[in-house]
């Protein structure tokens, strides 16, 4: 009896509800549990025949398909995992594929589709900062769940949204610790693109670096360029002026997209070696290095939480398993992969647990859970809706891997809020009952409630 | 980092000289491969400073093999195997890599990653491996490797080096290496506030340099810090005209790429009146030949560029003259229908190379003797891509000219665009003309094509990105002028690399289309206007 129920959610439900009402006589409870088992077996085959829906929302066309085709292609690898393996709760997955075409609006118009019309139980999706603003109303309106896989500025904690990939305090600031204990640089020019995730990392890493290592003014430059940068002469060769007056200099760069191509390229022809000056790059990872030759590359940083070169067995299994989805024996893998995988296996885990697929269920259930991440640790879902994870320093290499050279003892947990910021050190994201509030003030005791609406318009006026 | 050290460097040395001296008196001296197998046991272990001392002992012994063992680890491909023998990766691509036996040296084939063990190092490791192998290589045959390591040792240099140092000098045959480890040396001594040091550095341009001097400068000797000042000041005036020269070089390669991706619509936009809104793609198309190129001439990335050259040239021309029959010749005099025509064109072939090919950038590889750059002094280098960019431009502005000037075919498209009815009733086949002319044009997009894949990512996007200002340095150097497209694509090069230190990357880029804005609203016709009866056609 207990197999069946907890092979049938719904009938243990109908169950209890049934047992605890004592006003009921021993006959009718047993004539209406005999009428609930044939109804919800019934149920059940029905639901076998009616799969979970898993949405993803990534561009599969646009600038960022680059990127984000390949984060499609993992979650349709982890499902037919899952289903090979016999499914969730007894029914087949099944992915529902929709194609926002890099344009920010339209990332909430197909996530409306995606709830509304397909009535997806996940999503999985989004890449840039601005799109998942975009999407915000959206899945907090019609109370979805999505799983956001990729590193991000911090400084949002929405009910709906679980952030797989690293805050500031999970990449950028252990980074610049590194450079900082490790290699003694004293002298920080922060490059990135133009947008809202390179300036936003950067605001917290100049505060970081001025309270916190009493780094003075001139010791820091600050420099961002446009989307697909491709002259880099003079930048490159300023930041050659400014390594060049005696202390040791580093660049923290969040240079994204194919701009670090031309970016590297200038840096190996105006001869700046890894070893005179270090480049860390917080978006530059196994599937940006494929377009590049590598070969000048070698001994500059960059700043994970997974690697593919990461020496486990978890690790060779998941390869192997995507050369074979793939079909190309070259195929890499990369770090929002991971977080792919590690949000899909919690969320699986958490519905295992919950005993349904509904978001309200998942949503509590899914707080405290814990998978295997694949560089050997676990990784456990924070009541802000961040997650734990090791922070890995690599050196690019000249086959386009990185060798890991440094690593946090242990995992450390996503904080939403930065601890670095005025305004934003007060706030905590609990979405533990009875809190329930992701962006809890600690000085006036107050909650800010949801702002998804505000945000998600001024992002895409930008 | 200065001065790491100071005893390891120093013994480094010693053991250089003796790899250098058993080098020489014992060609072969191979010793027992069991006591080298414990040299190279006594790395793998976790602690790091049981590492230090592991490659320390491997320097020390008469190992002819060390440096190798050392390039390796610096490398990461000495590695482990499952069954305990020490490797060299030889290839590490892909899930299985050929490995060789670092011993014997005899190649095992391939193994899994898997079975595989890294001796890993951290970045003290490294910075010592890598001192070592300078000093090692300073006693080395090859005069690139000393110089390389001569030039690693400026400020790296301690009382303990100083005569090991000055015996090298002596006995240094190539003036270049010499140069550097005086300069080393005298660094050396104007940072400890001697006066020799400071001398010798006098107008010395290298950042090393500036540093020992500032440093000197704070010396509680007053003679000392006074020449020191002074030689500071003087640097600093040297290092002005380096950067305004290296700024002047920065415009013109900038400028450079604008006129080879103009110059083409300078002919078909500019002689003809086509605004073709596919120009980027053809572009893009030559930028891809070049691809093409190297996928088929594998290894040879400085031949295949060459080739290219021709084959870009050809790809785009062609495509030129398809869109010319196909689209533009029943769109004549008709020049809103032209753009928007040759703007479908142009998200066509973006698409068409996007299913066909990927949607993906492509790797091209730069040739070796375009990597790199060429060292003017301590203070300007001139980067050896864009310069071979900045000639090319110049030979196709050149040829291009001369086609203009000097062949039939100038002739008949000038005649044609002048009074296309006139030309005619002379005997000239328009219609011919305008194919010729307009694959002319295409062609040297393709061109610009090629040069674009050695400075930018070559993909779908290519072309978007160089379109507008493409047309923008037409519009400036005025419509039908060559001349003129020169002039412009320079000029609007140096004054945005002006600009750019000051307001940034994007700013200058807005600064630069406000003036062209303001400058056309003053002169419509550009820089160089056409005068005379062309003007009115």
């Amino acid at each position: 009896m207990t197999a069946l129920f907890s092979a049938y959610p719904s009938l243990s439900k109908r169950f209890s509800t049934v047992s605890t009402s004592k006003r009921l006589n021993r006959r009718f409870a047993s004539a209406l549990l005999a009428a609930a088992v044939m109804g919800a077996s019934a149920q059940a085959i029905a639901q076998d025949d009616d799969p979970i829906k898993v949405g993803i929302l990534h561009s599969l066309s646009g600038t960022m398909a680059i990127s984000e085709t390949v984060l499609k292609d993992t979650v349709e690898m982890l499902i037919e995992q899952q289903n090979e393996a016999g499914g969730l709760l007894g029914r087949q997955l099944e992915a529902v594929v929709v194609d926002p075409a890099s344009d920010w609006p339209l990332f909430a118009e197909r996530a409306r589709e995606l709830l509304d019309q397909e009535e997806v139980d996940v999503i999985f999706g989004n890449w840039t900062s601005v799109s998942r603003k975009s999407v915000l109303p959206v899945v907090e309106e019609l109370n979805g769940l999505l799983f956001y896989p990729v590193q991000y500025e911090g400084e949002e904690s929405s009910e709906n949204v679980f952030y797989t990939g690293a805050a500031p305090n999970q990449q950028a600031i252990p980074a610049v610790e590194y450079l900082i204990n490790e290699v003694g640089i004293e002298r920080f020019a922060l490059v990135g693109t133009d947008y809202v995730y390179p300036r936003t990392t950067n605001r917290i890493l100049e505060a970081f670096l001025k309270d916190e290592h009493g780094i003075a003014d001139e010791d820091i430059m600050v420099n961002y360029t446009p989307f697909g940068h491709s002259d880099w002469q003079n930048i490159v060769a300023e930041i050659r002026r400014f390594g060049e007056e005696g202390k040791p200099t580093a660049v923290v760069s969040t240079v994204n997209g194919d701009a670090n191509v031309p970016f590297y390229t200038e840096l190996s022809n105006q001869g700046i070696d890894a070893a005179d000056i270090p480049v860390i790059a917080f978006s530059v990872g196994e599937q940006e290095l494929t377009g590049i030759d590598t070969g000048p590359l070698v001994g500059h940083l960059a700043a994970w939480n997974y690697f593919m070169s990461v020496d486990t067995d978890e690790n060779y299994d998941f390869i192997d398993a995507w050369i074979e989805y793939t079909g190309d024996d070259m195929a890499v893998t990369n770090d929002p992969m991971e977080a792919h995988y590690i949000g899909f296996n919690m969320w699986a885990e958490a519905v295992r647990k919950a005993g349904t697929t509904d978001v309200d269920t998942v949503k509590d259930a899914i707080i405290g859970v814990t998978v295997p991440n694949l560089s050997g640790g676990y990784a456990a879902m924070m009541p802000n809706h961040h997650i734990t994870k090791p922070v890995l320093i690599g050196e690019i290499q000249d086959n386009g891997q990185f060798d890991i050279v440094w690593q946090t003892p242990s995992t450390v947990a996503g904080d939403a809020w930065s601890d670095y910021l005025p305004g934003s050190r007060d706030l905590i994201a609990d979405w533990r009952k009875p809190m329930e509030c992701g962006n809890f003030n600690v000085v006036n005791g107050s909650c800010g409630g949801s702002t998804a609406a505000e945000e998600a318009e001024a992002a895409l006026a930008e | 980092m200065r001065r790491f050290l100071s005893l390891g460097l120093l013994c480094l040395l010693l053991l250089g000289m003796t790899l250098n001296a058993q080098a020489q008196d014992a060609e072969t001296n191979n010793p027992d491969d069991a006591a080298a197998l414990e040299l190279l046991e006594a790395l793998d272990v976790d602690s790091y400073a049981a590492k230090g001392e592991a490659i320390t002992a491997i320097l020390q012994s008469d190992d002819e093999r060390a440096r190798d063992w050392l390039q390796a680890l610096l490398d990461g491909r000495l590695q482990r195997t499952d069954d305990g023998r020490f490797v060299r990766v030889l290839d590490n691509r892909g899930r299985d890599w050929p490995v060789a036996d670092v011993l014997t040296g005899e190649e095992l084939g391939e193994m899994s990653r898997r079975d595989l063990e890294r001796i890993g190092i951290n970045n003290n490791l490294r910075n010592q491996l890598r001192s070592a192998i300078a000093v090692v290589d300073l006693y080395s045959p090859s005069v690139e490797r000393r110089r390389t390591s001569a030039e690693r040792l400026l400020g790296e240099v301690d009382a303990e080096l100083v005569p090991i140092l000055n015996d090298l000098i002596e006995q240094e045959e190539d003036d270049q290496v010499r140069y550097r480890l005086t300069q080393a040396v005298a660094i050396y001594r104007a940072e400890e506030g001697e006066m020799a040091g400071v001398e010798a550095l006098d107008g010395s341009l290298h950042p090393r340099s500036r540093v020992a001097l500032s440093r000197a400068a704070n010396s509680d000797d007053p003679v000392v810090a006074n020449a020191a000042t002074a030689a500071l000041t003087g640097i600093e005036q040297q290092l002005k005209i380096n950067r305004g020269l290296e700024t002047l070089y920065f415009g013109l390669s900038l400028g450079s790429v604008l006129v080879l991706a103009a110059i083409g619509l300078a002919i078909t936009f500019g002689v003809m009146g086509v605004i073709n809104m596919a120009h980027g793609e053809l572009m893009m198309l030559g930028a891809y030949t070049t691809w093409g190129m190297q996928q088929l001439l594998p290894g040879q990335p400085g031949l295949a560029l060459i080739v290219s050259i021709p084959a870009g040239f050809m790809v785009a021309a062609l495509a030129g003259v398809a869109i010319e029959r196909g689209v533009i010749q029943f769109l004549k005099g008709r020049p809103l229908e032209t753009l928007l025509a040759t703007f479908g064109i142009s998200l066509i072939l973006q698409q068409l190379v996007r299913t066909v090919i990927s949607p993906l950038n492509r790797t091209v590889i730069t040739p070796e003797w375009m990597s790199g750059s060429l060292v003017v002094n301590d203070a300007l280098s001139l980067t050896l891509n864009r310069m071979v960019v900045l000639g090319f431009a110049l030979v196709v502005f050149a040829g291009l000219m001369l086609i203009m000037r000097r062949t039939r075919l100038g002739l008949e498209v000038r005649a044609v665009t002048q009074n296309r009815a006139m030309a005619r009733s002379m005997g000239i086949r328009a219609t011919r003309v305008d194919i010729m002319t307009f694959a002319l044009g295409s062609g040297v997009a393709g061109l610009a094509g090629v040069a674009l894949s050695q400075l930018t990512n070559v993909g779908p996007n290519l072309g978007q990105n160089y379109i507008i200002d493409s047309f923008m340095v037409v519009v400036f150097g005025g419509v039908g002028n060559l001349w003129g497209t020169l002039v412009a694509g320079l000029s609007l090069g140096v004054i945005n690399q002006v600009l750019e230190p000051w307001v940034g990357a994007v700013l200058a880029k807005i600064i630069v289309l406000v003036f062209i804005i303001l400058f056309i609203q003053k002169r419509p016709r550009g820089l160089f206007p056409q005068k005379g009866r062309a003007a009115e056609g």
